[in-house]
């Protein structure tokens, strides 16, 4: 076998023939992947452990024959070796590729294979496709009508279960549609740390259930949703909501914490209906907490601010941005509080413009909670790092404003331009943002939105799009998926239209325009928008090592500190 | 370049032109008791044959529950875009005998080619084009037929399935085991 263990470390499988160089420990389903030809399977995920329960991967495999009493290798007439198949299927989750191994992934056997298993799942399966949520989107709908045999013999009375069990706050059971393939049980106990879930019964009796006195709770619960290959696991939010064929999905990133999720928004018409994770390998994997799913419901919260308004009267964007720009103007002691939730592009707006004012302070509101060790980290803003290398700010952000309150009290600070932050949770007293000119640019309406001179109504991350900074220092885009209320202004625009009018110079207020100067030197050298790819590109973060970042371990995120301790 | 037709000349019975006149008189009189071919629309109507594709209606069941489970088929299937639906959760457990059912259900007529997709896509057989062939309105609104008129149109057809009735009681007669 040394033979083919060439330099390059990759061994040679052959699927149907074709030769493939693979990674040795690589399972058939992934290395059937990787040249594009699918093996059906519902137990498996490629990030959990193999279970190898649902048989619907069975392959033939086969070895080149040798002599076993010379020990030459079994040639055919035309000298080509003789592969040996064994005489029954294997599964192609739980079977490593071999050197020289050869799979068939298409012949007669397997393809008989497939429509056994089929036809046994679909023997107690109910005909709930009109009315289940997963159809669309359904494993077992595709390959019954890939590998199914396209009709049933089945005349026996179906099986019974229970239906319509709420295993937890945000998950519904449906176990006459499970096919117990115990992905989400593999999931509590692998990934989300919390094992509660467990089949009870036998044969084709048995039954996902809780265990007694439990309940499916943890905020990574809708994951089991999303990897349940059919509809046995439902979402009570986007239960009956919509069908998931009119949706639309756009990528954007998850802004609830430094973490970063990679996620999926997807939408009809302008509403949105739900968020699902999408595979980072070297961020979130295939997951994401429950929390951040939520976040889709500030589109549309009652708090909206959806209309600019001037001294509490609804005004035109364009107003709004010349009454700000006037007041600007105007003051001379100007404080800045930018956020963690701003992108790279609109913290570099904001730079430029304290740059343009000589600004007195510049300020972060800093949001710190509890982590839980897998995709839910310390630091509660999305893009911390982003403002540290854009330079807006150059040290790491309180939670509480009251350096910035004290320079109010001494009248240092005229005025406020305050974004996407309610300064009054932040630790300022409503006295004390009477005192000075406040322009506030956000999605929500705040205590602090109604003493505002100028509030500015700004997008969601849902309608816009920029870049993060995420805890690993990974650049990350995020995309518009919805178009925002007619009243509100793109931040960018409006942060860019107010730099352009105070300098006198122009200034881009689009994404792709603005990494023109952004890409042009600084730690974002030689990037663009469009370069920066869907995982994002890993930047050198080594040059704020000193700082300290609260951030612990997590799924794909080991501290600086730490490592360096460990060392 | 012109043609010219001569022109015979007639004869003595043509020249009479009762031969002619009376010939004439024959047919009216035999039309006069011959069957009608026309008929007094709208108070006569005429018989709508068999798999005629009318105005679109939903249709109930004979035991009065709504057919259709908003499963949105016809929804996408429809060519020009005319129906319009909110998915609903039943809340009413005795009663129903299937979790899901339109909350709305608007059929745009305006928008609507008569084309009997939604007919033929629905799972649940609750969508049908029936005789109604003449929809008017004064409004854009008025031609939009919501869930309500869509039921008074549509009426109940019998049943030959009842599957979601014999999945219910499926589930209160539990597994033989």
């Amino acid at each position: 076998m040394s033979d083919d263990q060439k330099d390059d470390g990759l061994i040679s499988v052959f699927i149907d023939g074709e030769e493939v160089r693979t990674k040795p420990g690589t399972n058939i389903i992934e290395v059937a992947a990787s040249v594009g030809k699918e093996i059906p399977h519902y137990c498996y995920h490629p990030k959990l452990s193999v279970s190898g329960n649902c048989r619907m991967c069975l392959v033939e495999l086969g070895m080149p024959g040798k002599d076993r009493a010379t020990g030459k290798p079994m040639l055919n007439d035309d000298g080509s070796p003789k592969i040996m198949f064994f005489p029954g299927p294997a599964i192609g989750c739980g079977t490593n590729a071999a050197p020289n191994m050869h799979i068939k992934t298409d012949s007669d056997m397997v393809k008989e294979c497939r429509e056994g298993v089929t036809e046994f799942l679909l023997a107690n399966h109910p005909l709930d496709c009109p009315i289940c949520d997963q159809a669309g989107e359904c494993r077992l709908q595709e390959f019954s009508t890939s590998h199914g045999a396209g009709y049933s013999r089945f005349v026996e009375q179906k099986n019974v279960k229970p239906k319509r069990t709420r295993l937890g706050p945000r998950v519904m059971l449906d176990d006459e549609r499970c096919i117990l393939c115990s992905r989400c049980i593999r999931f509590c106990q692998e990934v989300a740390d919390d094992d509660v879930l467990g089949f009870t019964d036998r044969g084709s009796y048995s039954t996902l259930t809780c265990f007694p006195g439990k309940q499916l709770e943890n905020n990574y619960s809708l994951n089991t949703v999303d990897i349940c290959p059919v509809g046995a696991l439902t979402s009570t939010d986007f239960r009956f909501k919509m069908r998931v064929w009119f949706l639309k999905q756009v990528k954007s990133i998850d802004f609830e914490t430094s973490v970063g999720c990679n996620t999926e928004v997807w939408s009809r018409e302008g509403k949105i209906y739900r968020i699902t994770p999408r595979r980072n390998d070297a961020v979130n994997d295939t997951w994401m907490p429950d929390s951040g799913r939520e976040l889709y419901k500030l589109v549309e919260s009652d708090d909206r601010l959806e209309i600019c308004q001037v001294d509490q009267v609804k005004v035109s964007p364009s107003e709004a941005l010349s009454k700000a720009v006037e007041l600007l103007q105007a003051s001379d002691g100007l404080a800045i509080v930018g956020s963690g939730r701003c992108s790279v592009e609109e913290q570099y707006a904001l730079k430029k413009i304290a740059e343009t004012t000589k600004a007195v302070g510049v300020y972060l509101v800093g949001r710190y909670g509890e982590d839980d060790g897998i995709l839910v980290s310390k630091d509660r803003n999305p893009n911390v790092r982003g403002a540290l290398m854009t330079g807006l700010i150059d040290s790491l952000p309180e939670e509480s404003l009251s350096e910035l309150g004290a320079k109010i009290d001494s009248g240092e600070v005229k005025a406020i331009l305050s974004v996407k932050e309610d300064l009054i949770a932040a630790g300022l007293s409503k006295a004390q943002l009477q005192k000075v000119a406040l322009i506030s640019l956000d999605t929500q309406s705040y205590p602090s939105t109604e003493v505002a001179k100028v509030a500015i109504a700004g997008l969601t991350p849902f309608e816009r799009s920029g870049a993060l900074v995420n805890q690993q220092f990974r650049i990350q885009k995020f995309h518009k998926a919805v178009p925002g209320p007619s009243g509100a202004v793109d931040d960018l625009v409006a942060l860019g239209t107010i730099q352009a009018n105070l300098s006198g110079e122009s200034f881009p207020s689009t994404v792709a325009s603005i990494w023109k100067s952004l890409g042009e030197s600084g730690p974002f050298e030689g990037l663009s928008f469009q370069s920066i790819s869907d995982e994002g590109i890993l930047l050198d973060g080594t040059g704020f090592d000193s700082l300290p970042f609260v951030e612990g371990k997590s799924l794909h995120f080991e501290p600086k500190q730490e490592a360096v301790a460990a060392e | 370049m012109a043609i010219i037709l001569k022109r015979k000349p007639l004869n003595l019975l043509e020249k009479l032109y009762l031969p002619q006149i009376v010939a004439g008189l024959s047919t009216t009189l035999k039309h006069m008791v011959a069957p009608k071919e026309t008929m007094e629309y709208p108070e006569e109507r005429p018989p709508i044959p068999k798999g005629y594709r009318g105005v679109p209606t939903l249709v109930k069941d004979p035991e009065g529950r709504e057919k259709c489970v908003s499963c949105q088929l016809c929804e996408f299937v429809c060519p020009p875009k005319a129906i319009r639906i909110i998915p609903g959760e039943i809340q009413d457990e005795e009663h129903a005998n299937v979790e899901k059912a339109p909350k709305e259900f608007d059929i745009d007529m305006l928008r609507c080619i008569y084309c009997g997709m939604c007919e033929e896509v629905c799972p649940e057989e609750a969508i049908w084009l029936q005789n109604q062939y003449s929809m008017s309105g004064y409004s854009r609104e008025e031609m939009v037929n919501n869930k309500e008129k869509l039921y008074e149109l549509g009426g109940t057809l019998p049943d030959q399935h009842f599957k979601w009735k014999k999945k219910k009681e499926a589930e209160a007669a539990g597994n033989a085991h």
